[in-house]
């Protein structure tokens, strides 16, 4: 045993395996894991997805068996939004605008076919897929989605964390951080 | 059934009337463009007719049939206490696509109106508020005009103003009953 270590240290240097109890990871691992676990959703409901939603959050399906039953109205408290429904040309910058009010980690489920590519809306209003606006994670089809659909999405959405896979916010934020460091043209 | 809606309208503005047709019950009446408001109001004004209920107004595009003129305004009235129903078509040619408003008449035809206009580009002289109701400000042109292209969008790149016609009085008095605790 060296000296001036508490006896686990000590027994993890050795190799030997941890005492009961205790298990070693690293952070970032363990941020990941709790992150997947504690999904706060936000509703961007348009229409009759949003029904299929509140369905998914309530006891029957019951989304807090996965972490993410905590419905938020508020964008700055919630890391998950879920577009479920149409989104027709006069919202888009409002969706954007509400997404971007979210602090990172965000993640975007698009749930159904209208949110997804516009859906049966082929049409002069409807935007062909929230993707023109915001980065999504998760495409969910149907129309509407059954409740294990969306559940099914999340699920997939925490794979996706927990493999620590970079969000579109993650990419986005690096690229940005990217061209600020890149050397500027002068007087072009 | 409606036979003396008919001979009402016939009577006081037989000169104006196009068409009378009486379809199952249906009374439609096509009425001359520069007459249309004076029957509007007679129809709600006469006590006999008494259609106090604008229920639609709404237009249709007839580029196909390729007659004259290519627009009609339809109006869809009610009668509470006769429990009749008048249909008052008006025809609108494309190069002066212009009708005059009945808001002064019925106050519910004002978001009719803005409807038909955002739709059609059809504008109703003397509205108040003439501007479009459903299509956001960038849109360009008319979607149930026949020969709009079905899926051509417009972006619309920063929020429309949705409160634009709440005067500021009523704006004031709406903040002052919001009582969210995050609003404080």
């Amino acid at each position: 045993m060296k000296a001036g270590l508490p006896p686990e240290r000590a027994a993890a240097d050795s190799g030997a395996p941890p005492p009961e109890g205790v298990f070693t990871t690293t952070l970032d691992k363990m941020v990941r894991w709790a992150r997947a676990g504690s999904l706060w959703p936000l509703p961007f409901g348009t229409a009759c997805c949003a029904i299929e939603f509140m369905s998914v959050v309530s006891s029957h399906y019951d989304l807090a068996r996965f972490g993410a039953e905590v419905v938020r109205f508020s964008p700055r408290q919630s890391d998950m939004m879920i577009v479920a429904g149409t989104v027709v040309d006069k919202q888009a910058p409002i969706l954007k605008l509400i997404y971007e009010q979210m602090c990172a980690p965000k993640w975007v489920i698009s749930m159904g076919v209208c949110a997804s590519s516009g859906g049966f809306y082929r049409a002069y209003h409807v935007m062909q897929g929230i993707d023109e606006v915001v980065p999504v994670d998760v495409y969910v089809p149907g129309c509407p989605p059954t409740p294990e659909g969306l559940i099914y999405a999340i699920m997939k959405l925490q794979e996706k964390i927990e493999s620590g896979q970079p969000s579109h916010w993650q990419v986005e934020a690096e690229r940005r951080a990217a061209s600020d460091r890149a050397p500027q043209p002068v007087g072009a | 059934m409606a036979e003396f809606v008919a001979e009402n309208l016939r009577r006081s503005f037989g000169d104006a009337l196009e068409r009378v047709s009486d379809e199952h019950g249906d009374l439609t009446v096509w009425v001359d463009r520069a007459r249309v408001h004076d029957l509007l109001e007679h129809c709600k004004r006469d006590p006999e007719l008494d259609f106090s209920f604008c229920m639609d107004v709404t237009a249709v595009d007839y580029l196909s049939l390729g007659g004259r003129p290519r627009f009609a305004v339809v109006y869809h009235l009610y009668s509470l206490t006769t429990g009749k129903r008048v249909r008052v078509k008006t025809g609108v040619p494309e190069d002066d696509p212009v009708v005059a408003t009945a808001v002064d008449v019925w106050k519910s035809t004002d978001w009719f109106e803005r409807e038909v206009y955002d739709m059609f580009g059809i504008r109703f002289e003397g509205h108040p508020n003439m501007k479009r109701i459903l299509c956001h400000r960038d849109f360009q042109g008319h979607a149930l005009r026949k020969d709009y292209p079905a899926d051509l969008r417009w972006k619309l790149l920063r929020p429309d103003d949705l409160l634009d016609e709440i005067s500021s009085d009523e704006m004031q008095r709406i903040r002052a009953r919001v009582s969210h605790p995050l609003s404080e």
